[in-house]
């Protein structure tokens, strides 16, 4: 390794000229980043540029792209009756699924903060189906939904509640699969909602309690205000992931073969952006559905971080 | 009453409501963990059964005759040729890690100790870079890989990650500046240059926070499916959850041996769980510190 320092050997001329050192720092360290580099304008800023370009072409893969300008536009919001189709699907399962995990993840997460023996064993059950690669937590979840004789129906008709389409009717086939989100993707935020947990100073707890605050008021009151910041983070890093779901999508509708689910009604953004992309090597079309994706998130992401103003609270000097 | 025996009721008092609270803790603990075990317990179950008590009413909870025989039929089937699949997994999954952990390394090394001009611009363009919902750049730099020939090969998976990622290269740069710079100092006036001082100091000093990344790195690959999904065309050439997935497109209603290979697939990942437990958690939270 010693062998390839050369900014390190003795300066072969002292008297060389003053621009060389902080020169020769910057080089050395650009060295060091030159992959990063490489990386940044190869698979981000290019691709971000290319995005554009072919987003106003008729690309279809064999043929090189040709302008139509802003035609994949109209096409999709007029001309295109899965686009809203998939629009109206992906709104469903990111306005549901986003605040439940949340909760989930938060109601986890406070069963977790109890001092109780053996927490370490139910912290590792509760994270343990985050682990499951997406595929085989959704094909368990085809025997678990099964419509007749899955495990969760039967369950259902044994407490007295009728038993549901699930993924077989067009209504349930979303709950369904968020439900399984709920199984299979709340781990990481609840961890994460653990150990903001742990940083609420307990001398406030403590204070509330002698103020005479029950357990729901010190919740309500002091840990949830002081988790607020944890909260706005999870928040975002769910609804960019509910935005792009694939996986359960995927695996449930089929494979997208002709239609997503009953009656396209697991149809996901995601799955039209890679029916158009790689089945049909629509890819001007594609990159169009990509790019209005990308500003409806972020435009998403804006509107949350604009109003974390009025809800989220940094104030008792947390790191 | 003595103000003895006073004293003593209070605690006996004390003691109760804390076993109490003991007791609904664990009530409360133990009733949400049945819902997420009974699902993995199904697993195991259905994939233990013969195919005509997977679905039935009564439940079959116990299978009888219990299968095993349905691993080695799953596993040498023709339609899920295991040993091919893990060997593509095992490569896939290793070649990406240590592209991962080697570029992160070098490139968190010069944010975190090298003085140079527009570090604070590179590092923002780089924080910047991790919110970029992987959507916007899918499709031309699918465009970019099918034009250097890659379709059909592991090369546009793995590549990528030996140029360096941002979240990694974050969450290393961030772990190198709690190294006091006294240590990195040291080596470099007794005379050792950038590489020995990051290879020699800083490496075995940040090796928890290298096991982090390598172990999500390792992970991500073993369970990626988007990837594999739209660059290879091969049913040879695939990793297992792929395979797992074509398993059941051919045979889709055999779910007793669906449920052993998923089992199987999810195997591996569950044991480097329990291994490297610690670091998975310190992982998923310093992965949240960017919240706070």
């Amino acid at each position: 390794m010693a062998s390839i320092t050369p900014a390190d050997q003795p300066p072969v001329a002292r008297r060389a000229p003053r621009i060389s050192k902080q020169l020769r720092r910057d080089l050395q360290a650009y060295l060091f980043l030159a992959p990063w580099l490489f990386s940044l304008l190869a698979f981000t800023a290019y691709p971000m540029f290319a995005s554009f370009y072919f987003s106003l072409t008729k690309y279809s893969i064999l043929n090189p792209p040709r302008w139509i300008g802003a035609d994949n536009f109209v096409t999709m919001f007029t001309n295109d009756p899965l686009y809203w189709k998939a629009v109206a699907n992906t709104a469903y399962y990111t306005f549901v699924s986003v605040p439940l995990s949340i909760v989930v993840a938060l109601g986890l997460a406070l069963l977790l903060n109890q001092r109780a023996r053996g927490i370490g064993i139910y912290r590792t059950i509760y994270y343990l189906p985050s682990l499951m690669p997406v595929v085989a937590s959704t094909l368990l979840w085809l025997v678990l939904l099964d419509p007749r004789l899955g495990l969760v129906n039967i369950g259902l008709q044994a407490l007295g509640l009728p038993k549901l389409g699930w993924l077989s009717s067009a209504d349930w086939s979303k709950p369904g699969i968020i439900l399984m989100s709920l199984w299979t993707g709340t781990g990481s935020a609840m961890l994460i909602f653990l150990a903001g947990l742990k940083d609420v100073p307990s001398s406030l707890l403590e204070a509330a309690m002698i103020d005479g605050a029950n357990g729901w008021q010190r919740l309500r009151h002091v840990t949830i205000p002081l988790l607020t910041p944890t909260i706005f983070f999870n928040l975002i890093m769910s609804i960019i992931a509910s935005f792009q779901v694939f996986g359960p999508a995927y695996v449930a509708g089929d494979g997208g073969a002709r239609q997503a689910g009953p009656l396209n009604s697991l149809l996901m953004y995601m799955l039209l952006i890679y029916r158009n992309a790689f089945r049909f090597f629509e890819m001007g079309y594609a990159s169009a559905l990509a790019l209005v994706m990308f500003i409806v998130l972020v435009a998403l992401t804006l509107v949350v971080v604009r109003s974390s103003d009025s809800w989220v609270h940094y104030e008792v000097g947390r790191r | 009453m003595t103000a003895h025996e006073i004293a003593a009721q209070v605690r006996r008092q004390r003691l109760l409501y804390r076993t109490l609270a003991g007791v609904l803790a664990h009530l409360a603990l133990s009733g949400v963990a049945v819902l997420f075990v009974v699902p993995f317990a199904w697993l195991i179950v259905t994939s233990l059964k013969p195919l005509n008590q997977v679905f039935t009413d009564p439940l079959v909870w116990l299978p009888d005759p219990v299968m095993w025989v349905n691993y080695s039929e799953a596993l040498t089937s023709p339609a899920f040729p295991f040993l091919r699949l893990l060997g593509n997994t095992v490569v896939y999954a290793v070649a990406s890690t240590a592209g991962t952990i080697v570029s992160a390394v070098v490139v968190a090394y010069a944010f975190a100790r090298l003085e140079f001009r527009g570090r604070d611009l590179l590092f923002g363009i780089t924080l910047a870079t991790m919110m970029l919902p992987g959507i916007v750049t899918l499709i031309p730099t699918y465009l970019l890989f099918r034009w250097l020939g890659w379709i059909g090969t592991y090369l546009p998976l793995v590549v990528p990650l030996w140029f360096g990622s941002a979240f990694n290269i974050f969450l290393l740069r961030q772990f190198m500046m709690t190294i006091p710079v006294d240590l990195t100092d040291a080596a470099r006036i007794d005379g050792a240059g950038d590489f020995t001082t990051l290879w020699a100091i800083m490496v075995p000093l940040i090796k928890p926070a290298l096991l982090v990344v390598g172990l999500f790195q390792f992970m991500a690959s073993w369970n990626d499916f988007f990837g594999p999904l739209i660059y290879l065309d091969e049913a040879s050439e695939y990793p297992l959850v792929l395979g797992l997935y074509a398993f059941r497109t051919r045979f889709g209603v055999q779910w007793h041996l669906i449920m052993a290979a998923s089992l199987v697939v999810t195997f591996p990942i569950i044991a480097l769980f329990f291994a490297a437990q610690r670091y998975f958690i310190e992982g998923v939270t310093m992965s949240g510190l960017k919240g706070s």
